[in-house]
């Protein structure tokens, strides 16, 4: 049985793309045959995020209007051989599918693929329900603020509405410096309120910045960094296996955490 | 003073207000509730009530809650006495 996860948030711009990408390299890393699924029609960017847009010929639109054959759209990693990606059409609009179509093609993956990864776009609308209509899972992805927090509540009750039960949280760019000047939220304040059990945390990091800019997801260009760490944790706890979450304030060590130790004693 | 030199002291910071706003509008959203909604609610519930005690409208408290994503709805209503029957 293979397992259909969306990834999903409410709000925009929260790192819906980017965990995507970097899950999904991680899991076919480890030996998994992956298939990431573009959700996000008219806007794409997960071929460019993961440097595969040369590659791109046809898309989900041409597999299911028969106009070529599934493995024709399905784009192979340059690097990971047991992981492709489905891309969205970029000129057509999110009404150019529906969830019915959406869930015959995924179901056509799922034949050969163990892990489906939907990345979902923003918003409640037509595009998020075409994400989350295959999913049997979900990831929700939600940043420790007011608003994103909020928006990930509102789709944590849809998806329930639309009976996906396995539902877990990942909380993305933690600020550990913030949380310990109690600037901003920290993880236990966002599960507290949202009350779902975690899968993750990533820190904030300028590299998921330059990666994105290479093309290489960071699981793949800086595989010893936090953040790479932090997905490759994710990918493990989705394997099932029970993996400590990472310590983020204790990889920080500024002038400001010896200071306030100085006055803590 | 001491608070404004080390924030992260005081009790009233960024995160905790954060955390307390997030709280309130989840238990409105959750329930599906807006403000006016709680108002009216109110207002209908202080009626029945009067009906029976007697009770000072400007005390009653009806509150939204919600834990474990399941919203409570609160009402803390001082009774002065109870009417007298008939
Ligand atoms: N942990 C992080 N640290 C630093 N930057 C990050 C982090 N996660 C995401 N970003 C940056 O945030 C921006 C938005 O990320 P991404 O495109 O993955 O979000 P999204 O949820 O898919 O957005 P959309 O809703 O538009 O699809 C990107 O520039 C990305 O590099
Ligand atoms: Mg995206």
């Amino acid at each position: 049985m293979s397992r259909i996860i969306v990834v999903t948030s409410g709000k925009g711009g929260v790192g819906k793309t980017t965990i995507t990408a970097n899950l999904g390299y991680s899991l076919a890393r480890n030996g998994r045959k992956v298939a990431l699924v573009d959700a996000d029609f008219g806007l794409r960017n997960l071929d460019l995020l993961m440097g595969l847009e040369s590659r791109v010929v046809y898309t989900a639109i041409e597999a299911m209007a028969g106009e070529c054959r599934l493995e024709q759209a399905l784009v192979k990693d340059k690097r990971q051989h047991h992981l492709v990606l489905l891309p969205a059409a970029q000129h057509r609009n999110k009404e150019a599918i529906d969830p019915t179509q959406m869930k015959e093609v995924v179901g056509q993956i799922a034949k050969t693929y163990e892990y489906i990864l939907i990345d979902s776009p923003a918003g409640i609308e037509i595009g998020f329900r075409n994400a989350i209509t295959p999913a049997k899972e979900a990831l929700i992805v939600s940043t420790p603020e007011v608003a994103s927090v909020r928006d990930a509540d509102r789709v944590i009750g849809l998806l329930e509405a639309n009976g996906i039960e396995k539902i877990r949280l990942i909380v993305n760019r933690i600020k550990p410096d913030m949380v310990q000047m109690n600037e901003m939220m920290g993880v236990d304040d966002v599960l507290d309120v949202l009350s779902i059990p975690l899968v993750g945390i990533v820190p904030d990091d300028k590299r998921m910045i330059v990666a994105s800019n290479r093309g290489e997801p960071v699981v793949c260009g800086l595989p010893d960094s936090i953040p790479a760490i932090a997905f490759d944790n994710i990918a493990r706890r989705l394997e099932g296996e029970k993996v400590p979450l990472l310590d983020l304030m204790a990889a920080q060590d500024n002038l400001i955490n010896r200071i306030r130790r100085l006055f803590q004693g | 003073m001491l608070e404004k030199l080390f924030p992260w002291v005081s009790p009233v910071n960024s995160r905790s207000e954060a955390k307390r706003r997030l709280k309130l509008i989840l238990a409105h959203d959750r329930a599906g509730l807006n403000p006016q909604m709680i108002e009216l609610m109110r207002a209908e519930i202080l009626e029945v009530v009067a009906r029976y005690v007697e009770i000072d409208p400007e005390e009653m408290e009806l509150s939204l809650e919600s834990n474990e994503r399941i919203s409570c709805l609160m009402a803390n209503v001082p009774i002065r006495r109870v009417k007298a029957k008939g």
